[in-house]
């Protein structure tokens, strides 16, 4: 059983065919790759999984359920989550604080206990707190738990927007050019923590990539996308010599 | 390092509460050494107003983010709610349950008109969110000068048109005479009471910002795209920093309405120069600094008054130490001068603050 099966997936803004006729299916566990030039649907796709745009056509199914057209917090709540290409994170909230939102759904005390400061309140932060710290160690982001998140430099952005994501128990997590202006040091980290995040985890990770050194070491299998169409889908050394691929990236 | 920031949060909230404490206390000191002028002991009950107004305020522009200009609007509805049901239980059970049946019923209906208006305005955002709360302010404020309703054996009357229509038996009385308002509402509003008010409001706002609602209500103002993708209901919460921001302007509203005899809404307390006068607190307090609210408030609550002596220019220095408290506290070169101050004379301060974050 494939944990995200999408068919036929289109969409078009006016007379633009975004993400045309698109499919794919990933298994459980796996790291999978979604690359292509500039403009070819790639974010589009993702919005399109986490409920920001509706499709026009096509079926997108989560471990064998229908989630096409539901809202973004519902696909949240069925297992999507999803990190963002320019970065979005609480900037005015503590770092510990961005994690604990990401919580939000799995710990639970209403707004007066919360208020009238009730014993439940206390034990449920707790717990909030205990388990954010866990996340943030993970990331090794525990020593900034304190830090406004506008303050970390920016590859700790990234990290902390993974860690909040994750925060939400995903059963898939979405990275969208995780790697985007780091440099060659910071991505070799990046790749490691995204390997280490499916193994701990768990996880099935689906992510949009430039930086082909990341693409080719990390995922397994890949979609190029051209235009919005599929150009090829297969293993990830098959799909990077494909010429077709390569005329995409680099031309004739 | 985690421990060291609960307490930061929790010493702050503290130093507020202390700050309002011993304002009480230093007032109530020169209350009873008989130092304070009758001008000031009018004051008194207002300040406490304009308090609860500003730090409510505040959860909407400072917390939630969003520009509200019809503040003064829930205030309004509190006021006359809780007036109306004052003006009909007079006499009918203890002045002290009265007062506390009035006060929750203001806070009430002034809650519920926030989740109704609301509803469709939280939709907009920035300025046009600002001019359609700005018109709702408004709204309320002439709807309740055009109503009148009257009680009489039969039961309660209502009009639109004056009180004539009310059609009353004999025995009927005219409670809200539309543009002559609600007179003799019960005089309730004490300074301790007030004090109260003001401490309740601030448990509740400083208590609900460090929740998990709280977080979640910043974590839209910061980016609401993002805080969707976390499965953050943005509705749910928006309206719920947006009701009890209008049910606390309902309760300073039961305040003001039992701190005077006769209740109008006029533009002068319920119209948009209130809106966006406690706008002005929240502003020059801090946008989300709520500690700052109340200093501005009582700050600016006072100063027309002491000015008074300079009779014609008292508005003129007004705006001007406005002008001075909002380039002293945001222009770039006065934040940087009060950064080399702090260094200069609490060195040991800022290194302390630095090894926190």
């Amino acid at each position: 059983m494939s944990l995200l099966e999408v068919k036929n997936l289109t969409i078009s803004f006016g007379g633009l065919r975004a993400v045309d006729d698109f499919h794919v299916e990933i298994q459980k566990g796996q790291l999978y790759g979604l690359i292509g030039p500039n403009g070819a649907g790639k974010t589009t796709f993702f919005n399109l999984l986490t409920g920001v745009y509706k499709p026009d056509e096509g079926i997108i199914k989560l471990e064998e359920r229908d989630i096409t057209g539901l809202k973004t917090i519902d696909i949240n709540k069925a297992g999507i989550a999803r990190t963002f290409q320019n970065i979005r994170l609480f900037k005015e909230l503590t770092v510990l604080d961005n994690v604990k939102v990401g919580l939000h759904n799995h710990y639970h005390y209403s707004t007066l206990e919360g208020i009238f400061r009730l014993p439940k309140y206390h034990r449920v932060e707790k717990e909030m707190d205990e388990r954010a710290m866990e996340l943030l160690k993970v990331f090794e982001l525990d020593k900034e738990a304190d830090y406004l998140a506008s303050n970390l430099p920016y590859g700790k952005q990234r990290k902390l927007e993974i860690a909040r994501a994750l925060a939400t128990q995903p059963k898939l997590l979405l990275l969208d050019e995780p790697a985007a202006g780091m440099n060659p040091n910071e991505t070799g980290e990046l790749m490691d923590t995204i390997r280490f995040v499916r193994d701990k985890f768990d996880m099935t990770i689906l992510l949009i990539e430039h930086d082909m050194k990341l693409v080719s070491g990390i995922c397994e299998e890949l979609t190029v996308l051209n235009f919005g169409r599929i150009l090829t889908q297969g293993k990830t050394g098959v799909v990077l010599n494909d010429p077709q691929v390569i005329t995409a990236y680099l031309g004739e | 390092m985690k421990k060291i920031k609960m307490t930061k949060t929790a010493k702050n909230n503290l130093i507020t509460y202390l700050m309002v404490f011993l304002a009480y206390v230093a007032v109530q000191i020169l209350l009873t050494t008989g130092n304070i002028s009758s001008l000031m002991k009018g004051l008194l009950v207002p300040l406490c107003i304009y308090v609860m107004l500003a730090v409510s305020l505040n959860l909407t522009v400072g917390i939630l983010g969003e520009l509200s200009l019809g503040h003064a609007g829930f205030m309004c509805v509190g006021a006359f709610a809780s007036a109306f049901f004052s003006k009909c239980m007079d006499g009918m059970m203890p002045d002290g349950l009265r007062f506390l049946f009035a006060l929750l019923i203001g806070a009430a209906a002034a809650g519920v008109f926030g989740i109704l208006i609301g509803i469709p305005v939280l939709r907009l955002k920035g300025d046009y969110l600002a001019i359609v709360t700005l018109a709702f302010g408004e709204i309320i404020k002439n709807l309740v000068n055009v109503l009148y309703i009257g009680k009489d054996k039969n039961g309660f009357h209502f009009s639109m048109k004056d009180s004539i229509s009310l059609h009353l038996e004999e025995d009927g009385q005219v409670i809200v005479n539309g543009a002559q308002g609600i007179t003799g509402t019960p005089h309730d509003a004490t300074f301790t009471i007030g004090i109260i008010l003001v401490f309740i409001s601030l448990l509740v706002i400083l208590n609900l910002i460090n929740s998990r609602d709280g977080r979640a209500i910043m974590s839209i103002r910061d980016n609401r795209i993002a805080a969707e993708s976390i499965g953050i209901n943005i509705t749910k919460y928006k309206l719920m920093a947006f009701s009890i921001s209008a049910a606390i302007a309902g309760a300073a509203g039961t305040l003001y309405a039992h701190n005077l005899s006769t209740l109008t809404a006029l533009p002068k307390n319920f119209g948009y120069n209130m809106s966006i006068m406690i706008l002005v607190f929240v502003v020059l307090g801090g946008i989300g600094n709520i500690r700052g609210s109340i200093i501005a408030a009582i700050v600016l609550t006072l100063l027309p008054e002491l000015l008074r002596g300079l009779s014609d220019y008292r508005m003129l220095i007004y705006a001007v130490v406005l002008i001075a408290m909002m380039l002293f506290n945001w222009s770039p070169k006065a934040v940087e001068w009060k950064e080399t101050l702090k260094e200069k004379y609490f060195p040991k301060r800022l290194s302390e603050e630095k090894e926190v974050k």
